[in-house]
């Protein structure tokens, strides 16, 4: 039997060299004339094991880690196929402790099947959750995520079965599912991660959307940073469209749901689920008033689901295999798992998806190995440009939604960025207002001229000019933003920003030791 | 370079049988950009035209979008990304870095026309930066040591 040998087609893989190892390992092969074949897997997400070359075993699947091309004829070197007792090998995967201590289940199938293997998807559990849905009413289905506790994962954390139930409940001519994949926080990838390396699940997960609230009609807004995912959605689509998994009669019933992938043309604001429907009607990415509500009045005015990718996903696991198995992991009111994206200045970076409720040190020392340079963290931003800093004293928090509100942080889309002492924390708040200048639609006041106001005003701060009265502009500055803005973009800019004022003062303001302000800012 | 009626030859022929649509815009203006590099003044007037558009509603959308450009730039856009992420693990050297080496700011293209250099946000490479694409080929990992090589050899390929 002709054996597999795995190196993955994913964007991060492939950024470090996993093409030129796939090619060199298949040159090997022919040269050895094996039984064997090179298989594009997706990644499993330890990017500080890519590239990680893989190969079958009867105890499990074997990794070969951080496999630059020059290595590939050692693999090799015995003349046939290389097994756990190989030098570059790392032994089984799943008994990885970095693994192990995982509890995957949106990305169980990720780095394990072929992402375009519609078969490797079945043999995974695939389409389980879409084929139950077809023997449910619509109530049901929404019933079902309504009861997992599902939130929406893009960073709102709306309660995802109420916004279905609101536009099952619509009477239209035409509804739609829109997949919000424009997925712009720095120190975010779990989207493009699931889209790469387990596609079929996000259009399983649109299609029992689709069923829940009665439309016929999908798209994905994919931006335009990710060419690589791109591809693969489309070869997806394209599968899923020749099986019948999409088109006329779903799965061979009488449903009807096709799905289109729109490109995004880079725009951050365009993550906003009104301005990313504004670029889908063709538009500038200009943010819409709420109400109405994008669940009644969404793409060409019309009902309308967005949600994010893991938003979706996660309905395919809750329809497989029930609401209370979901709703058992997590915390309070954030139930199920969330995949953080550990990144940054860190050893072990990568995904890693757990229960709700883990501590930011947990995640950081535990998975993460300190830091990438050895020096000692000094912050870690959650919940991307938007999200806070937290300083060394709040890393005891457990990551969910509730218990980082209330330190006045937030988990967002779960990027966990981990920076080093060397950071200037003066710098990243400026930053942060300059980001939300550059990328702000435009349209209402307090995040227009707010943020580069901010961005002038913690400039000065840093320069030591007139510290205590540019000290209280800035936090004017940062309540009219987040009381007047019309989007998240201008209400949670001053996140980040009053997260550094409230720990890292010293850093924001000129470093004349004994300042009056640090005291006041205590 | 193509000569503007060049341009407009090529334009006429993407537009012919494209849907027309709102909601095609802007695929059928990535696809100038594309093809033509830029969304110039003339493929502004020519979509709107097809799109039964003002030209300033077209004007609005080209200029709304940062893939879109007014004007072309170098042949190979060199994207630092600047993103949080990056920014923890050196991207702002790597930035100055790479405007020593091709002896530009951010936001230009070198004088031969090679390299347009600018900065972008995120390419969810965030455990492997800092992050780099050109073209559509992204690359990790991208130390100020290993850029001179990457760019020596596109500037050699041409």
């Amino acid at each position: 039997m002709t054996r597999s040998i795995f190196v993955p087609n994913d964007t991060g893989a492939r950024s470090i060299g996993a093409d030129e190892v796939a090619d060199a390992i298949a040159a090997q092969i022919a040269a050895l004339g094996l039984d064997a074949a090179v298989v594009r897997n997706g990644s499993r997400g330890a990017y500080w094991l890519e590239p990680l070359v893989e190969t079958d075993s009867q105890t499990g699947r074997v990794g070969f880690a951080n496999i630059r091309p020059h290595q590939v004829a050692e693999l090799f070197a015995s003349g046939t196929l290389p097994t756990r007792d190989h030098p570059l090998s790392v032994g089984v995967i799943s008994e990885i402790p970095w693994f192990r201590a995982q509890q995957r289940i949106t990305f169980a199938r990720a780095g394990v099947i072929d992402p375009l293997s519609l078969h490797d998807y079945r043999a995974h559990n695939g389409l389980v959750g879409l084929q139950r849905a077809l023997t449910m009413s619509s109530q049901d289905i929404v019933r079902e995520v309504m009861n997992a506790g599902l939130r929406g994962r893009g960073g709102a954390a709306f309660p995802a079965g109420i916004k279905w139930e609101t536009v099952r409940n619509a009477t239209a001519s035409q509804k739609y599912i829109v997949c919000n994949a424009d997925e712009g926080d720095s120190g975010t990838f779990a989207d493009r991660l699931l889209m790469e390396a387990d596609p079929f699940q996000l259009i399983e997960g649109m299609t029992i959307a689709a069923l829940a609230v009665g439309a016929t009609e999908g798209l994905i807004y994919l931006r335009s940073e990710y060419p690589y995912t791109e591809q693969t959605l489309r070869d997806a689509l394209r599968l899923a469209r020749e099986a019948g998994v999409l088109g006329p009669a779903v799965l061979g019933s009488s449903h009807t749901f096709d799905i289109t992938l729109r490109i995004g043309a880079g725009s951050y604001i365009c993550g906003e689920e009104t301005a990313l429907l504004e670029s889908l009607e063709g538009k500038r990415g200009v943010v819409r008033a709420k109400p109405p509500l994008p669940a009644l009045s969404g793409l060409f005015g019309k009902p309308t689901v967005v949600n994010n990718v893991l938003t979706l996903a996660a309905a395919t696991d809750i329809l497989a295999t029930g609401s209370d198995a979901y709703a058992a992991a997590g915390v309070e009111r954030s139930r199920g798992t969330l995949p953080f994206q550990l990144c940054g200045n860190v050893r072990r970076g990568g995904l890693v998806e757990l229960p709700f409720g883990i501590t930011v040190r947990d995640l950081l020392e535990t998975f993460g190995g300190g830091t990438r340079s050895g020096r000692p963290a000094k912050a870690i931003q959650v919940g991307g440009p938007l999200g806070a800093y937290l300083p060394t004293t709040q890393w005891d928090t457990p990551l969910a939604y509730e218990s980082m509100a209330a330190i006045g942080a937030m988990l967002g889309h779960g990027g966990v960025v981990v920076f080093d002492e060397t950071v200037d924390m003066g710098e990243q708040a400026e930053f942060a207002m300059a980001f939300c200048a550059h990328e702000s639609c435009g349209k209402c006041t307090p995040c227009r001229l707010g943020s580069t106001r901010g961005a002038e005003v913690i400039a000065r701060l840093r320069r030591g000019e007139d510290s205590r009265k540019h000290w209280s502009l800035l936090e004017e500055l940062c309540e009219t933003m987040e009381l007047g803005s019309l989007c998240a973009l201008g209400g949670l800019t001053p996140m980040p920003v009053r997260s550094v004022m409230r720990h890292f003062a010293g850093d924001l303001l000129s470093s004349a030791p004994g300042h009056v302000l640090i005291s006041e800012a205590t | 370079m193509l000569t503007a009626d060049d341009e407009l030859t090529e334009l006429q022929s993407l537009l012919d049988g494209a849907p027309t649509d709102a909601s095609n815009l802007l695929p059928v203006l990535q696809a100038v950009q594309r093809r033509l590099g830029r969304v110039s003044p003339g493929a502004v007037r020519l979509v709107a035209a097809a799109f039964n558009l003002s030209r300033a509603e077209v004007y609005g959308v080209v200029t709304f979008y940062g893939d879109l450009r007014e004007t072309a730039v170098g042949t190979h856009v060199v994207q630092v990304c600047m993103g949080e992420a990056c920014q923890s693990v050196g991207c702002r050297t790597l930035m100055r870095h790479a405007e020593a080496t091709l002896g530009v700011t951010a936001g230009h293209t070198t004088p031969d026309g090679h390299f347009h250099l600018e900065a972008a946000y995120c390419f969810g490479n965030c455990a492997l930066g800092p992050t780099v694409r050109i073209g559509d080929t992204i690359h990790g990992a991208i130390t100020p040591e290993r850029l001179p090589a990457l760019l020596a050899a596109l500037r050699n390929a041409g």
